[in-house]
Order: structure tokens, then C-alpha cells, then sequence
């Protein structure tokens, strides 16, 4: 790449959007703090009240995120999905990984539904998150 | 005086994935998903450390060395180190964090140190912290930053002045990992001597 072709961009601000990152960062947040808490008290009885209601709240956060996202207009779909498809792809494959090794060692029941939802939505939020971080400075 | 030709090498279409490298990280997922199912510490621990090792060192020399010397750099020669870094950084990283973080956790079930009443437990429990910390800053802001600048620059009229402040991003957040990492460093020799 060569300067010359480069444009510097300062006359053309970059557009505003809703906080769509900082709520995916969010539901991140939450959901490693859920998950350190029950990893943390593996593989004895784990108190389900705390982590449900982490796991809930990143579950709420990225509801309102995708309603955020749908209602962007002139927004550039076609790389949201493209980049957002690729990453449920490969996210789902290390989720996929992780929940071989919780059955694997032996979770079951209301942990193994906490972790699985976890994974979920940890692959839902990250499509999320990718595809707008790469859709945001395209044009269709 | 010979001339030297300084100019620079033809461009090809940037690769966000290198797809060539995809076989490599499947026969290493492959290999880990073996180690697991065989119980097999050797090769659990090997991943671990492996995967650790790796990871830590990277992140390391992100933030402390190539970070700074990159922030020092004219934005072209930012753009053509970017473009051949980040594709590798693309593909290299997630799987040295999923060997790290799997791996680690088998060790720790197989040698109780995730049992609460062990003397480990509580140094396993600080390293789930800043793991989670680290997954955090990576996934959530570093990552993007990285992929939407190999998007940026497959354009034809790439926009600089954005590469730019994304490339600040990656390089701060690549500096608290770095941060993070040395936190890392300190448990897992706790952990090795206790």
C-alpha cells in the first residue's frame, strides 16, 4: 500500500452509531465473571443463584444489542453477516471444545446448562461484535 | 555506485485467514482433543506450557517491543507491517489460547489444585481472574481493532487516518495484555514452587 493511495479521511467524521460494542464488551464482562465463579468452585457443589444471574443479564445485554443493530439504518449488512457467519464459525468450533471438555469432566445438569448457555451466548455476542466492528466503516 | 531497487514488492490481495496455515490448527485442536480424551498428562501439560509459553511471549513482545516501535513508524510502513502481521496474528492466537486454557484446566483437575481445599486452589482461582481480565481486553477490543484494519486495508482507497487510530488501539490493549501477562507469569511460578 502506498501513501499515494491512501486517503487521510479527515473531512469525512466518522459516523455515529448506538454503543453496540461497549454492550457486546458488556455481555463479555458478565459472562466471565459468571464463568470464573462457577470454574472456581469446580468441581464441588456450585451456588447457581449468582452465576444465573450473570449469565441473564449478558443474555438481556445482547437481546438489546441486536435490537440496537437492527434498527441502524443504511447499515452495511452484507459485511456484518459475511464477517459475523465466519466468526459463528470459528467461535463455535472453541465453544464446541470447551463444551467436550465440560462433559468430558464430568458436568452435568444445571451446571452444564449454566456453561452451555454461557458458550451460547459468548458465540452469538462475539458474531455480534465482530461483524459490526468490520460492517461500521463499510459502505454498501 | 550499483542502484538498488528499494521498491516496493507488488501486492497481492490481502488474506484475512491464511488459509493455508488451517490445517496446522486443526491437526493441533485434534491433537488436544486426544490428549484430553487419553487423560494423558504429558501431553495435557506439553499443551499447556506449549500454548502458555507461547502466548505469554507473544503478548509480551507486542506490547513492550514491536507496540512501541510500531507507534514510532510512519503509517505506511504501519500498513505494510499490519498487513503481513495481523492475518498471522489472526489465526496464531486463538489457538494458542484454547490450547493454554483447556490444557490448564485438565492439569488442574488432574492434580486437584481446582479443589477448594488445596493448597493451590486460590493461585488457580487469581489466574481465572486475569485469564477472564485478558479474554476480555483481547476478544472484546484488541480483535476487532485487528480485524476491522485488515478490512480497511483491502479497500482500494484505504482510509489512514482510521488505520491509524484502530492501530493505537491494538497497540495500548496489546501493551495491558502485555500487563496482564507478566501477572500470569508470576501465579504459574507460584504454582510450579508451592
Amino acid at each position: 500500500m502506498s501513501a499515494a493511495t491512501m486517503t487521510h479521511g479527515a473531512s469525512t467524521p466518522e459516523r455515529k452509531f448506538p454503543p453496540i460494542a461497549e454492550m457486546s464488551v458488556a455481555v463479555l464482562i458478565s459472562m466471565v465473571i459468571g464463568g470464573v465463579f462457577v470454574a472456581a468452585h469446580l468441581p464441588a457443589h456450585v451456588a447457581m443463584a449468582f452465576p444465573t444471574i450473570m449469565i441473564s443479564l449478558a443474555a438481556v445485554l445482547l437481546a438489546a444489542n441486536v435490537v440496537l443493530l437492527s434498527r441502524i439504518p443504511n447499515f452495511a449488512w452484507n459485511s456484518f453477516y459475511k464477517v459475523a457467519r465466519w466468526t459463528l464459525l470459528a467461535e463455535g468450533i472453541v465453544a464446541g471444545l470447551l463444551e467436550y471438555v465440560f462433559i468430558f469432566d464430568g458436568t452435568r445438569g444445571a451446571v452444564l446448562l449454566l456453561m452451555s448457555s454461557t458458550l451460547i451466548i459468548f458465540v452469538l455476542d462475539l458474531s455480534v461484535l465482530f461483524g459490526f466492528s468490520v460492517a461500521r466503516f463499510q459502505e454498501e | 555506485m550499483a542502484h538498488t531497487d528499494i521498491a516496493a514488492p507488488p501486492q497481492r490481495k490481502l488474506e484475512i485467514v491464511p488459509r493455508k496455515s488451517l490445517p496446522v490448527v486443526a491437526v493441533v485442536v485434534i491433537g488436544l482433543i486426544v490428549a484430553i480424551a487419553t487423560n494423558s498428562l504429558w501431553a495435557i501439560g506439553f499443551y499447556h506450557v506449549v500454548g502458555g509459553g507461547m502466548w505469554t511471549a507473544i503478548d509480551l513482545f507486542l506490547g513492550f517491543i514491536l507496540g512501541p516501535i510500531l507507534g514510532t513508524m510512519s503509517i505506511p510502513s504501519r500498513i505494510e507491517l499490519t498487513r503481513r502481521l495481523m492475518p498471522k496474528m489472526v489465526i496464531l492466537m486463538p489457538t494458542l489460547v484454547i490450547m493454554t486454557l483447556a490444557g490448564g484446566f485438565q492439569l488442574a483437575r488432574h492434580q486437584g489444585f481446582i479443589l477448594s481445599s488445596d493448597k493451590h486452589h486460590a493461585w488457580v482461582v487469581a489466574s481465572m481472574i486475569i485469564v477472564g481480565a485478558l479474554a476480555i481486553v483481547a476478544i472484546g477490543i484488541l480483535e476487532p481493532a485487528n480485524i476491522a484494519v485488515l478490512f480497511e486495508l483491502r479497500k482500494p482507497n484505504p482510509n489512514g487516518e482510521r488505520i491509524g487510530r484502530l492501530m493505537k488501539r491494538f497497540l495500548y490493549t496489546a501493551g495491558v495484555t502485555g500487563i496482564l501477562q507478566a501477572g500470569i507469569l508470576v501465579i504459574m511460578t507460584r504454582i510450579a514452587t508451592l
